[in-house]
């Protein structure tokens, strides 16, 4: 990077942007402003006007703006695996910086006809995933939740589980004990040569986060692309993120159009999550983003706009019959798998999935019923037990099966609680499947 | 050149207007301009790109004031410096238009992207559409000195099998007389394939290959009557309740996860039409994935050929540049009029034209225009309703008939019908295919909401005699019967969830369980499997005839667990016929299992239910 004039005549200060008086500035540039970093958002004849991602605290209209000659930019490399770093890519866990070959980010996007259809599945060892809402490698699938569910505990399992070449963690504002927690448990289960971490918290300035997917998919990118290496990115949280985007969207005076959102949120959202993609000669990116709800609702802008892109979304429950948290078999979705099972999984996954989650609405219907006071049937006192032993010793995001182990349990809990004509599964499945004499 | 496209005064197109860039915000360019430029005249920015050198990315004059263009580009404008040159073109955003489209796949702007090099879609990168230089066997359909007007059969040609005739220049105006045509034989594309002279002495020299500005419609027709014939596509809920009709227009709404883009996939497959063009305005890239997947592989169950042979595909997913994606309707209706002046049947589905919509709103917010409902633009009403207009039956002026059948998604923001997109997309189209979250919720698919849709071509008259001579002469009394069979079964479910199994008349049950067959019989429709997935027309006419026969029949039942065992039989019986191939051994055995059912009912005989049936509540398909 090369440094280029100072210019010292501030027209405007806002709490977000500055305008100075330059010349021979490109559009999308870096700049440093007193020290503080900071893009051209809008060039106006000599007018250029600045989003100071620190904040405009303490800047004087005489502070000094160098421009920089170039947008914001990664170095991409080894040096980056095993290291975690703030929203610019500079290090924030006392090593030195990387080094590597410069890369601008939000780099271009990949020519559709160049992408290869998603057919590799991703285990996780979590029922609610593997059997209900398979993942495929180069899918993009987010967790919808509230603030109060265990969402980033789910998605470092996940993570761990995945076997993924690299896992590159992309934090917007992450509370410090959440990033803490974060390291620790990459740390402790001895992967961090497999990890690379973009982290802001809460207690850098919220227009920062901006960068923080940027810098996470142009490392993926890296990987995948030029290593060919199959790469996860986690992104959390995405609607801190889009928060962001409307503070700034604000500042710059642009009407707002739903929840005060941008309108161009749909673009800007779809540009970062588009990056997932299965690459030709063998990498791949998955993205795995958290997007918070407001008590559940999912017809607010952001996780609408959210879910009109990604490939499914995957909500959290707490199970209260049997006290555990499981990924919700009804609402949730992973709209690649058809791809994968009952292909590279066994034949019988599509059918016993979709049997298991009727039996399960059942037990749901039972439940209300007993709730209103009226009569249980033979059948539904059958399917609360069944829904009991799917949600404990299946569903249960702490319990870790791999998927033909998870199919026999589902086998052994239809064959305990129901007869055949009751699984609504073809016979000659059932023949080959269901255990002869009900198990325990 | 089409003269719609901008000549400055002297008439000359040499020394095209050259621009400075003064502002920048996003993609929006303010371009200081001494001399004249065109409202959506394109211009060409030179760039210097840190990676590539000397780059021109392609931008289009959105606005105009006081000397200052104001220029959306459609692509990424980092870099871009106050000073910056940009060349404007005096052509407005056209599309080449000639033999070798088919099969393609191009983004908003035309580029045929499989000739793009590289995985990632540089800035600024750009390809032909279709190759100048491929050869092409002709045979001439006028004569010298034969009277031709703008879109007038020249020629005719062959391509994947499909007529491929040579238009005269759609922007010829008034009579023109041919002055040479060639004789039988191979030419290639970009060859003198003919000279025209008009009445004033003028000469133009025609090819294969023209261009046209896509935000003007072609209108080289004599007339444009109301459509009358059905439109085939084996979706059950459309060809048997919903007619959607050659020629018409359409839209489906739905929340995400709806099956939006799987009910487009199987129109897209199965519909009775010489040409499918699919534009994929801003939606996810897998999905388009899919259909280059697919597409070369999947016969087209009408000719037996594959079904990319007679599919172009714009693909314009959500990542890639805003404005490209709204001109890509644009480019994709465009190529949609131009064979349809050859006389074919086109069929254009756009998924989604929300984001089109979206890429407007984005556009008119840059402008600063003061906002309409949600920020949208003020005219976006009239926005979609003049592109839909584009679509219809034409009749040509040699009396032959071309079609463009439209039919596009809408994504309402929130699941909420009353935004402004479907609003106003209602009041443009006649037909509408509501997807329901409840539908899909307990998997019933297609989720078209039999209540909410409609389709107004049901009042047509033209369309009444056509369905009374060509389908059955009960076809608009059945699907009137149908649908009140649904609605009197919805009543009667609200009634007994709020009233309970005991407190209604078992009639009420009846009712209820009449749509309930209705429904699982015709409506639900399994996309993925391969019976199933598309129906013939005949066997539809036939399936809604016993099924209504069934509706209108009255049994005596001992009590409601009676009405439902017996529906229950019924259903699944009718899902087993739907699953078995026309005319197969399983096919008789199932239409002699549900006659044998009814029988037995009818004489008061109960089959005997030892093994509760539960196929019927079986999902049909995926969301996915």
């Amino acid at each position: 990077m090369h440094l280029r004039k100072t210019y010292t005549s501030i027209r405007q200060l806002t709490k977000a942007t500055c305008t100075v008086q330059a010349e021979g500035v490109g559009n999308e540039e870096l700049a440093l402003v007193g020290g503080k970093l900071a893009q051209v958002v809008k060039l106006n004849g000599d007018r250029v006007t600045l989003q100071v991602f620190g904040g405009t605290e303490g800047l004087f209209t005489d502070t000094p703006v160098q421009f920089l000659g170039a947008a914001p930019s990664l170095h991409v490399g080894p040096d980056l695996i095993g290291r975690f770093f703030n929203a610019y890519g500079q290090p924030i866990d006392g090593g030195p910086a990387p080094e590597g070959e410069e890369r601008e980010i939000g780099g271009p996007t990949v020519n559709p006809v160049r992408r290869e259809q998603p057919h590799q599945l991703i285990a996780t060892g979590i029922a609610g995933i593997d059997l209900n809402n398979t993942l495929v490698a180069g899918q993009k699938i987010p967790f919808f939740a509230d603030a109060d569910q265990p969402y980033n505990e789910v998605m470092a399992t996940v993570a761990l589980r995945a076997k993924a070449d690299k896992i590159v963690l992309g934090g917007m504002g992450l509370t410090n004990d959440d990033y803490r927690y974060f390291r620790q448990r990459f740390e402790s289960a001895g992967v961090l040569d497999r990890i690379v971490g973009f982290i802001n918290t809460t207690e850098d300035p919220p227009v920062e986060r901006l960068l923080v997917p940027d810098m996470a998919l142009t490392a993926a990118e890296h990987f995948a692309v030029d290593h060919g290496e199959q790469v996860l990115v986690l992104l959390t949280d995405m609607t801190l993120y889009a928060d962001a985007l409307s503070i700034v969207a604000n500042r710059m005076d642009q009407i707002p159009s739903k929840d005060s959102m941008p309108g161009s949120l749909y673009s800007d959202l779809a540009r970062l999550y588009e990056k997932a993609a299965q690459f030709p000669d063998g990498g791949s990116i998955t993205i795995i983003a958290v997007t918070t709800l407001s008590e559940g609702d999912i017809t607010h802008a952001i996780p609408d706009n959210t879910g009109y892109i990604t490939e499914g979304q995957l909500f959290l429950r707490q199970d209260s019959e049997v006290g555990k948290v499981i990924v919700d078999p009804f609402r949730s979705l992973s709209r690649l798998k058809q791809l994968v099972i009952g292909r590279q999984t066994r034949e019988d996954h599509p059918q016993v999935m979709n049997a298991a989650v009727r039996l399960y609405a059942d037990a749901s219907n039972a439940r209300t019923k007993r709730e209103n006071g009226f009569d249980l049937t033979d059948y539904d006192e059958r399917t609360l037990a069944f829904a009991r032993g799917y949600a404990r010793d299946i569903l249960a995001v702490d319990v870790n099966l791999d998927t033909n182990s998870m199919l026999d349990k589902a086998w052994e809990l239809f064959a305990q609680h129901f007869r055949p004509q009751e699984l609504g599964i073809k016979e000659n499945l059932i023949e080959t499947y269901l255990p002869k004499v009900p198990a325990g | 050149m089409a003269s719609e496209n901008p000549q400055h005064q002297d008439g000359s197109t040499q020394g095209a207007t050259t621009g400075v860039v003064q502002g920048i915000t996003a993609n929006l360019l303010q371009v200081r301009v001494d001399k004249p430029v065109a409202q959506n005249e394109i211009g060409y920015v030179q760039v210097e790109d840190r990676e590539q050198g000397h780059i021109e990315l392609m931008g289009e004059v959105i606005k105009y004031g006081d000397g200052l263009a104001s220029v959306q580009v459609f692509d990424s404008t980092r870099g871009i410096e106050v000073g910056t040159t940009v060349r404007f073109s005096t052509s407005l955003l056209e599309v080449t238009l000639g033999p070798g489209m088919l099969s393609k796949e191009y983004d908003g702007l035309q580029n045929d992207l499989r000739a793009i090099d590289g995985v990632f879609l540089k800035r600024g990168s750009r390809s032909r559409a279709l190759d100048p230089d491929a050869e092409w066997a002709v045979k001439p359909l006028v004569a010298n000195g034969d009277a031709v007007y703008a879109g007038d059969w020249l020629a005719e040609s062959e391509e994947n099998q499909l007529p491929h005739r040579v238009l005269a220049p759609l922007d010829l105006e008034g009579q023109w007389t041919v002055r040479s045509i060639i004789g039988e034989g191979r030419i290639k594309a970009s060859e003198e394939l003919a000279v025209l002279e008009n009445g004033e002495g003028q000469t133009r020299s025609v090819s294969m290959i023209q261009r046209w500005p896509v935000k003007i419609p072609v209108r080289a027709h004599v007339d444009k009557p109301r459509p009358h014939r059905l439109l085939e596509t084996g979706v059950r809920t459309m060809d048997t309740l919903h007619p959607m009709l050659e020629g018409g227009t359409g839209f489906i709404p739905g929340p995400f996860g709806s099956g939006k883009t799987v009910l487009q996939h199987a129109i897209s497959k199965q519909a009775d039409a010489d040409i499918v063009i699919v534009a994929a305005c801003g939606e996810r890239a897998n999905e388009v994935v899919e259909i280059f997947n697919e597409f070369p592989e999947l016969d087209d169950p009408r000719t037996g050929r594959k079904l990319m042979e007679r599919t172009i595909i714009i693909a314009n997913t959500s990542n890639m540049p805003v404005a490209a994606r709204e001109a890509s309707v644009y480019t994709a209706m465009t190529i949609g009029e131009f064979y349809r002046q050859m006389g074919l049947r086109v069929l254009l589905l756009a998924d989604s034209t929300s984001r089109w919509a979206q890429a407007l709103r984005e556009m008119s917010n840059r402008l600063e225009d003061l906002p309409g409902p949600d920020a949208f633009p003020m005219d976006l009403s009239a926005t979609i309703a003049n592109f839909y207009a584009r679509a219809g039956t034409v009749v040509l002026r040699n009396g032959k008939k071309g079609a463009i059948t439209f039919i596009g998604t809408v994504s309402p923001a929130g699941g909420n019908l009353k935004e402004p997109v479907t609003e106003a997309t209602k009041k443009a189209t006649r037909c509408f295919y509501a997807l329901s979250q409840g539908r899909a919720d307990s998997k019933r698919y297609p989720a078209v909401d039999p209540i909410q849709s409609y389709s107004k071509y049901l009042e047509y008259p033209e369309f009444l005699a056509y369905a009374e001579a060509n389908l059955s002469d009960r076809y608009a009394e059945q699907a009137a019967e149908m649908k009140n069979v649904l609605l009197r079964g919805s009543e009667a479910r609200d009634q007994i969830n709020i009233l309970g199994d005991d407190g209604v008349p078992l009639d009420y049950h009846v009712r209820f369980w009449r749509d309930e067959l209705l429904d699982f019989a015709i409506l639900q429709q399994d996309a993925f499997d391969d019976v199933d997935q598309m129906t013939p027309m005949q066997r539809q006419l036939d399936m809604a005839a016993t099924v209504l026969d069934i509706c209108r029949e009255d049994f005596d039942f001992a009590g409601f667990e009676a009405v439902s065992a017996f529906y229950k039989d019924l259903i699944n019986a009718f899902r087993q016929w739907n699953y078995a191939p026309l005319d197969s051994e399983e096919f008789a055995r199932q239409r002699e299992r549900i006659a044998k059912l009814v029988r037995e009912q009818r004489e008061g005989q109960t089959s005997d239910n030892t093994a509760p049936s539960t196929a019927a509540d079986q999902p049909t398909a995926s969301a996915s």
